[in-house]
């Protein structure tokens, strides 16, 4: 039944129509949804637009912009927030070149991210942060091609990105010696800076305790395994608030009445403790979908208990959580919010002091909360893209 | 260990606290907003836990059953076939998702409950007597009347007897095969006999109550502060988003070949939907949504950031006003522990017979 060329076809709809007819009027009720739902789009986006163009007031944002980025750091010291950034764009344009797709989505947020910061009317950014904002994406699109023409390996980039990681914490904390790098005292750092730090560091350290507390509850040893799900329990059982609570008031208790921790070290251990019992329970899912003939295998060749987990079992099953943990790690990254209520000056606080600070901004909440929302749905958004591309360049879902 | 021990009881030496629960019996003397027992600063901390507690589950329950509906909508409406309607409600889970609670929070109390409201003169009135204001939302309430009892008597019973006929009925049918109309019949009891309430009752069982505007606030009916309307819309816009991604991971986890199967086998489109795939997508979904349940149950203590006086804001009143840190942290990690534990035990219950009933 093949068409002779020169047979006459009936006339095709033009492919837009034929597409609408398939996915938005296919049926008498699908018609009305899709008029029902073209009405609301439309009421709302135009209700939006209005809101955000002509009745919203920005100006609690575009005045207080650095104190939401970085809250009281100091003002002549900002060169090294900005070579802390620039230290990054350069990892991550080669970071992209090597390791692939998904660094780029994160890339592609983060520089056009600066060029809004570059070219919005904030009011205390300067010509010069602007400048240096758009030389940003030009250096990440730099390394991008350095990398790719000259074929960097992967190792070196990943003690690049250690070292560095060591090295932004001195240079924005500080070294204390020869009046190069005035320490900055950490109850002045504020804003994004702060949730962002709050975020990765956790995140950083929570990995090895849960991978050990999965391990721990899957041991043999009785006591190993009894104690760590009871932890793991617990800790999952109560809200994130109570645990940063029981680090600000009650573990204090328990310490030498000399021994006094920074608020934003106590609010980070208890998201450390707090993520961690998630990570186990993320590994162990890891750790449970290696079949057991791996295991078996391992030992027919003569490994140890211990190289058969470091080696065969342990690669295999974090492999498969990454998806999991770049989930776990939007998370925690929502959940600094929650830091405020201890009183560490994450981007949240500042937004709640810079309202409650100045009177003619009382009627101004909803346009401040909403930049907030957009900061963290900006950033959540293209993490949660970049963990799909992880899922489908591992293959996760096809197994 | 024991310096840690030590370390406490020097500390709650030094600082004149005590580890004992004594203090419960003690009057707490400060105020809850709103509670669902009866509470005066004078009544004693117990009591005011008891108040935390019970507004916790108040909204959280109420919190529960919202979200399953949105969330199972918004989970339906993203796998439609239409697919401007698919795109709504993508945008919708991705708007929600990737934001904080804390924020959307902020954003519902702050940016719209208590800025952009209009006081109580000008209150926005709904469709009804319902009243939008800045000090909250003014609806109506059946009060039932004197001689209402009967019809509460033959409501509950009428519950009680679908419930259990449904049960019986429908055990009957699997067992014989004999067809016993159980919907038919539960159905019919469950109206009839409040019906017959109604009628004994002299057809007035219930008094509905509307909100009347008096000098300087609305009086009658029932009030829902901005605290509770904020915490409520917000879990559950919130934790609607990720049960509508876990329905729709449910339903497309079933395979197309038994939709079709079943087609071949001859069944209807409703028979399709509740005896094929439903039942199969269930045992995907119950485990995911009951983790989803204690999420919004935990994060109902964020309450505290805007006042709600549920479990966690009222334990901390109580760590300030009786000066015992680590009991009422105790009390109240305990209490949450239990909660999560209870869900789970009663949700885990239920997913063993579903597992069971497919295989």
């Amino acid at each position: 039944m093949t068409a002779r060329p020169d047979e006459i076809q009936p006339p095709q709809p033009p492919p837009l129509l034929q597409w609408m007819r398939e996915n938005l009027f296919s049926t008498w009720y699908n018609a009305v949804l899709t008029l029902a739902s073209l009405a609301v789009i439309y009421l709302t986006v135009t209700a939006l637009a209005r809101w955000v163009v002509f009745t919203a007031d920005w100006r609690p944002v575009t005045q207080n912009f650095l104190l939401f980025m970085v809250g009281q750091y100091p003002r002549d010291q900002l060169w090294r927030i900005g070579a802390s950034i620039a230290i990054l764009s350069l990892l991550l344009g080669s970071s992209w070149a090597i390791w692939g797709a998904t660094l780029r989505t994160f890339g592609i947020t983060l520089a056009s991210m600066y060029v809004l910061v570059a070219i919005l009317p904030f009011k205390s950014v300067t010509p010069a942060m602007r400048v240096f904002m758009l030389a940003n994406p030009a250096l990440i699109y730099l390394t991008y091609w350095l990398a790719k023409r000259f074929h960097w390996s992967s190792r070196p980039l990943l003690i690049g990105w250690i070292i560095s990681a060591v090295m932004v914490w001195f240079l924005l904390r500080g070294l204390g010696v020869g009046g190069f790098l005035p320490p900055v005292p950490i109850g002045n750092w504020g804003g994004l800076l702060v949730t962002v730090l709050l975020a990765v560091a956790g995140i950083l350290l929570s990995f090895p305790i849960g991978v050990l507390l999965a391990l721990a509850r899957r041991s043999s040893l009785p006591v190993l395994s009894v104690f760590s799900t009871i932890f793991i329990e617990l800790i999952r059982g109560v809200p994130l608030i109570s645990i940063l609570f029981l680090f600000s008031l009650i573990v204090p208790l328990f310490l030498p009445p000399d021994v006094r921790f920074d608020r934003l070290l106590r609010a980070l251990v208890a998201m450390t403790v707090f993520s961690a019992a998630y990570m186990a329970e993320n590994v162990r899912g890891g750790l449970q979908s290696i079949p057991s003939g791996q295991i078996q295998a391992a030992r027919a060749v003569g490994l140890s208990n211990f190289h058969t987990t470091m080696l065969i079992v342990l690669p295999q099953a974090l492999r498969k959580v990454i998806p999991v943990i770049v989930g776990q790690f939007i998370t925690l990254f929502k959940d600094t919010t929650l830091a405020s209520g201890v009183a560490v000056l994450e981007i949240l606080s500042i937004a709640r002091s810079v309202l409650q600070g100045t009177p003619e901004y009382l009627r101004l909440q909803a346009e401040v909360y909403v930049f907030i929302a957009a900061i963290f749905w900006i950033f959540s958004y293209s993490m949660s893209v970049a963990s799909r591309r992880i899922e489908t360049q591992l293959g996760v879902g096809q197994r | 260990m024991y310096l840690a021990i030590s370390n406490v009881l020097t500390a709650a030496s030094q600082r004149g606290l005590s580890l004992g629960f004594g203090f419960l019996d003690q009057s707490a003397g400060f105020p809850i907003a709103e509670t669902p027992i009866p509470y005066t600063p004078s009544d004693t901390f117990r009591t005011a836990f008891v108040a935390g507690v019970l507004n916790t589950l108040k909204v959280a329950g109420l919190g529960i059953v919202l979200a399953t509906i949105l969330g199972t909508l918004v989970g339906l409406a993203r796998l439609s076939s239409n697919w401007l309607v698919s795109r709504l409600a993508l945008v919708y889970i991705e708007g929600h998702r990737n934001i904080p609670l804390l924020v959307l929070l902020f954003l519902w109390y702050r940016g719209v409950l208590t800025t952009q409201l209009p006081g109580v003169r000008d209150a926005v009135r709904w469709p009804g007597p319902t009243y939008l204001t800045q000090r909250g939302v003014f609806m109506v309430w059946p009060h039932l009347t004197p001689s209402g009892t009967p019809f509460a008597v033959m409501l509950g019973l009428g519950i009680v007897s679908a419930v259990a006929v449904w049960i019986i009925l429908r055990r009957i049918r699997e067992r014989t095969g004999r067809a016993t109309y159980f919907g038919g019949v539960s159905a019919g009891l469950l109206i009839l006999l409040p019906l017959a309430g109604w009628f004994i009752s002299g057809g007035q069982p219930l008094a509905w109550e509307a909100p009347r505007l008096q000098t300087f606030n609305f009086v009658g009916g029932v009030h829902l502060t901005p605290e509770f309307v904020a915490l409520l819309v917000s879990l559950v816009m919130y934790t609607a988003a990720f049960i509508a991604e876990v329905v729709r991971a449910g339903i497309q986890a079933v395979d197309q070949g038994q939709t079709e199967a079943a087609k071949a086998l001859g069944l209807n489109a409703s028979h399709v939907l509740g005896l094929v795939i439903l039942p199969q997508a269930l045992r995907v979904i119950i485990p995911p949504l009951i983790s989803q349940y204690l999420n919004l149950t935990k994060n109902s203590s964020l309450a505290f950031f805007i006042g709600f006086p549920e479990l966690f804001t009222v334990s901390r009143i109580m760590i300030n006003q009786a000066g015992r840190a680590v009991p009422v942290f105790l009390m109240m990690m305990g209490a949450y522990l239990a909660m999560s534990l209870l869900t789970s035990f009663v949700l885990n219950i239920y997913n063993r017979r579903i597992q069971l009933i497919e295989r």
